[in-house]
């Protein structure tokens, strides 16, 4: 049974559609063709460590992480009460935290608009009880806003899933030993669920570190992160050379990322019987 | 059960197949966003058969890159006077072959042979109007002329200016004294500098969007087209509109035929049909802006005509440019306002 | 008490999960196009919704490429997982790695590189080269979906049907594909779903010609709130509820799935959670 040549339209596939376009960024990171010929060239990747897009690297890396330590913060004791065995609808309440993933990422993002503006929901009910208009949209914290809003469910997700797997008998042994509540969290539970929370981690930063439409559409074009430039070079300025170098950029944060992942994560939750 | 699921999908899959595939004449069209009546669409199609796919951009720059690196194929386009040039430099652009166009008589002299198309051979003119500031009289206590109110900190946060690089380069520009059209890397420089000083003080850097911001009150001054004002102000009487005196950009949207085009001939029924009195009459009342047509313009209401932001008088744009367009300067500009947006 | 505290707690992150939905869905029947007043209940929006071109279109766009690149990614997968396990240990490792890619990369580098690849090959952006590219990022889902059951594959049965003189494929597929179903399916859903939810990698691989509703949203989402889309919003939203409740119904009411598959609500975070988690293995 010669199976092999099953893969070879994949194999094809692959080449043509993922190979040669992460060729086409290099290529384009490393190559320059003003002058008409292509020359290889270090400019592009030298400008993104110019001050200017320095700055803009670490403002996305400054609002991702916040973004992701506000969902952790939110999250954690979400996932905890969640997995204590003492919460009857633990199904129930898993499957309407995650069912907003359901809907349009693009839709949950708009949904905000109504509630933000100085027309919205929350300024009038501000102006109402006498505490006056406050400017929420068009600044950090809309585009932190919405982050926590589209990637919290990935934060409470791996988090539990690593919750209730906590065999509850070294909890009760530690009890037993005379170890308090605060105690045992911290000396048992919070290591022990480790694994999740490095897992949620990259799982919120990650997508928050890329994204260009939250901060595009929260932000009124003012807060500009590391996906709105290369947006812009490939949709306004036609500069490749410079969106190609922002981009490799991200591929190389995505596999340190991994790197660590695979060194703090925990195989077990993600295992599920692949190799 | 598994066989009918099969079969279902491939009906679906051939039936939306065909469905796409019609037989019908399709003109493909690309305008910028909130830049037409939509009814004229519906007419246009039910007087020639022909189906209108229309598609809009943002501005000229997210426009021509999706043509020349997306390579996507348009019938006709509405490029502005400098885009217009770039293109014909470019070899993007076919003649258009005015017998077939008779409406073209209508179009007022002012805008024919202009420099970006000094023989009128590749575009026809559709709106026109100026850059200007648009502000709220409730809100704003000094007088506004000029295009240093935008850099007053007392509105900061109050502010809105263009997403659109020549628009936004142009403002600082000419606050620096210097030309719109300047090629001097460190004027451009400079330019861009004056935008980064500004970034705190600005609420947003819009393009759509700014009319429905404005209107509702969630801004003091914006950086608008002309008809953008006007229809704002119709919306909302404590706005008012005004062209600073160190001048501002005018310009001229005109409608042209790429080289691409699948339909040549549905193109140019289209751009004639867009020039007809009535046509012509219907978009300015919806968009707010000038038409270029000295026929059409007598079927305007008379407050619509003595309307001074939309039809201002020569001495009113007597410091207004039009913008040119230069191949190491439109670098500068990328670069300078990628800068402007990065910061 | 402490109870009551912890369901409060949880209660107050439903409610900033749903409370933008909610206020959207509600501001789909005013009258008024402000959001400013309440003029009262009003279907407007949604028979002009059902009247808009652009709209409709747009969906048919979304769901006609959702099908199509699912289907293709499907088919493509399973048989390139079958043909992987054949492969010697070091070119299975190479292109498992090369399959994980455009899982893990942000959607925004996907995206970008096969625009440069349209445009350097010289395709026009519209159909054709959104497809092309939901195909790609589907693909994988699925590969990585079959993989797995291949591993516990009972060759036994294969060998046993071409012993008694079935040819090759029909063996095939009586014996080794219904064994490799649910990851199959798997993969199918989350292709389609995924390909439904696209926005970023859409964007940058069509042109003006053919929008998908994501794309329809952002470009009157930069204009501001539009009743338009409040009306599709809670559309979708009610039909996605729907159809999760039928098909969560059916598996809890068919009794041999029923300990196994009830959560198959959360399944497609799950999944997406776990293949991101698995590079590097």
């Amino acid at each position: 049974m010669s199976k092999r040549r099953f893969a070879f339209p994949y194999l094809i596939w692959m080449t043509i559609f993922i190979v040669v376009p992460l060729f086409l960024i290099f290529f384009y990171a490393f190559t320059d063709n003003a002058s008409g010929k292509t020359l290889f060239t270090l400019e592009h990747v030298k400008a993104i460590f110019q001050p200017l897009y320095l700055k803009v690297i670490g403002r996305s890396f400054y609002m991702s992480l916040i973004a992701t330590l506000v969902c952790f913060v939110m999250g954690y004791p979400a996932a905890m009460i969640l997995a204590s065995k003492d919460f009857s609808q633990k199904n129930t309440m898993l499957i309407l935290i995650v069912l907003p993933m359901w809907m349009n990422f693009l839709l949950r993002t708009y949904s905000w608009l109504s509630l933000l503006e100085n027309e919205g929901l929350i300024n009038r009910f501000l102006v109402s009880i006498g505490l006056g208009q406050v400017q929420l949209m068009y600044n950090n914290f809309a585009v932190i806003l919405g982050m926590v809003y589209n990637f919290l469910p990935f934060m409470i997700l791996p988090i539990y899933s690593v919750l209730v797997k906590i065999d509850k008998s070294v909890v009760e042994a530690a009890k037993d030993l005379g170890a308090n509540g605060a105690r045992v969290f911290l000396r048992i539970i919070f290591p022990l669920s480790m694994p999740g929370v490095v897992s949620g981690i990259t799982m919120t930063f990650m997508p928050a570190l890329s994204t260009f439409v939250i901060s595009r559409l929260l932000s009124g074009g003012k807060i500009t992160l590391i996906g709105n430039i290369i947006e812009q070079q490939f949709t306004i300025t036609g500069d490749w050379g410079l969106g190609s170098a922002l981009s490799l950029l991200l591929m190389v944060l995505i596999f340190i990322s991994m790197i660590f992942i695979n060194k703090y994560g925990d195989e077990s939750v993600g295992a599920g019987g692949l190799l | 059960m598994k066989k009918a699921l099969v079969i279902l999908l491939s009906v679906i899959m051939v039936l939306s197949f065909t469905g796409c595939a019609k037989d019908r004449e399709v003109l493909n069209v690309y305008n910028w966003g909130e830049y037409i009546d939509m009814e004229v669409l519906d007419m246009f199609e039910e007087e020639t058969g022909i189906k209108v796919n229309y598609n809009t951009f943002v501005t000229n720059e997210d426009m021509y890159v999706k043509l020349s690196k997306g390579r996507v194929s348009y019938d006709v386009i509405f490029p502005s006077d400098y885009m217009i040039q770039r293109m014909i430099d470019e070899d993007m652009l076919q003649k258009i072959n005015m017998d077939n166009v008779p409406n073209y008589f209508n179009i007022a002299d002012v805008h024919k042979n202009l420099s970006f198309d000094p023989d009128n051979e590749y575009s026809v003119p559709y709106l026109w109007g100026t850059v200007g500031i648009l502000y709220n009289k409730t809100m704003v206590s000094d007088t506004v002329d000029s295009w240093d109110i935008l850099w007053n900190e007392k509105y900061s946060q109050k502010i809105f200016m263009q997403d659109s690089q020549r628009d936004s380069m142009m403002v600082a520009l000419i606050r620096l004294g210097y030309s719109q059209n300047t090629t001097d890397q460190n004027q451009v420089n400079q330019a861009r500098d004056l935008l980064i000083a500004q970034k705190p003080l600005v609420l947003g850097y819009l393009v759509d969007e700014v009319k429905d911001k404005m209107v509702q009150g969630e801004g003091a001054l914006a950086v608008v087209w002309s008809g953008e004002a006007v229809a704002a102000m119709e919306l909302n009487e404590d706005l008012a509109f005004v062209i600073p005196k160190e001048g501002s950009n005018r310009w001229v949207d005109s409608m042209v035929i790429p080289k691409n085009a699948k339909n040549v001939s549905a193109a140019e029924k289209f751009i004639n049909f867009m020039l007809r009195d009535d046509i012509m009459v219907m978009n300015a009342n919806e968009t707010g802006y000038s038409i270029t047509s000295k026929t059409a313009i007598e079927l305007l209401d008379e407050d619509w005509r003595n309307n001074l932001v939309a039809f201002p008088t020569e001495e009113m744009m007597s410091e207004c440019e039009f913008f040119e367009y230069n191949a190491e300067a439109t670098v500068m500009y990328n670069k300078a306002w990628t800068e402007v947006t990065a910061n | 008490m402490k109870k009551l505290l912890k369901k409060l707690y949880i209660f107050l992150i439903l409610l900033f999960l749903y409370a933008p939905i909610i206020v959207l869905i509600v501001y789909s029947f005013n009258a008024s196009k402000s959001r400013a007043v309440w003029q009262g209940f009003s279907l407007t929006w949604y028979q002009q919704l059902f009247t808009d071109s652009k709209i409709l279109s747009a969906l048919e766009t979304t769901f006609l490429i959702a099908l199509i690149a699912s289907v293709v990614a499907t088919v493509l997968g399973t048989f390139a997982a079958m043909g992987m396990m054949k492969m010697k240990k070091k070119t299975f490792e190479t292109v498992r790695t090369i399959t994980y890619i455009p899982v893990l990369n942000p959607d925004i580098v996907t995206g970008v590189s096969l625009m440069m690849l349209f445009a350097f090959i010289g395709i026009e952006l519209g159909f054709v080269s959104m497809l092309l590219a939901h195909i790609t990022f589907c693909t994988p889902y699925v590969i990585i979906s079959v993989l797995p059951k291949l591993y516990q594959l009972d060759m036994s049965v294969y060998e046993a049907a071409q012993d008694l003189g079935a040819k090759p494929f029909y063996a095939l597929r009586k014996t080794i594909i219904p064994q490799l179903m649910p990851g199959i399916v798997t993969g199918f859903l989350l292709s389609f779903t995924l390909s439904v939810d696209d926005f970023v990698i859409s964007y940058f691989t069509t042109g003006g010609h053919v929008e998908n509703l994501s794309m329809i949203v952002f470009s009157m989402a930069r204009k501001g709130v539009n009743p338009k889309i409040n009306a599709v919003s809670a559309l979708l939203f009610v039909t996605v509820m729907i159809l999760l409740l039928i098909v969560n119904k059916r598996e809890l009411s068919s009794k041999k799935h029923a300990a196994k598959n009830k959560d198959t609500l959360l399944n497609r975070e799950k999944q997406i959670i776990k293949y991101r988690r698995n590079e590097g293995k």
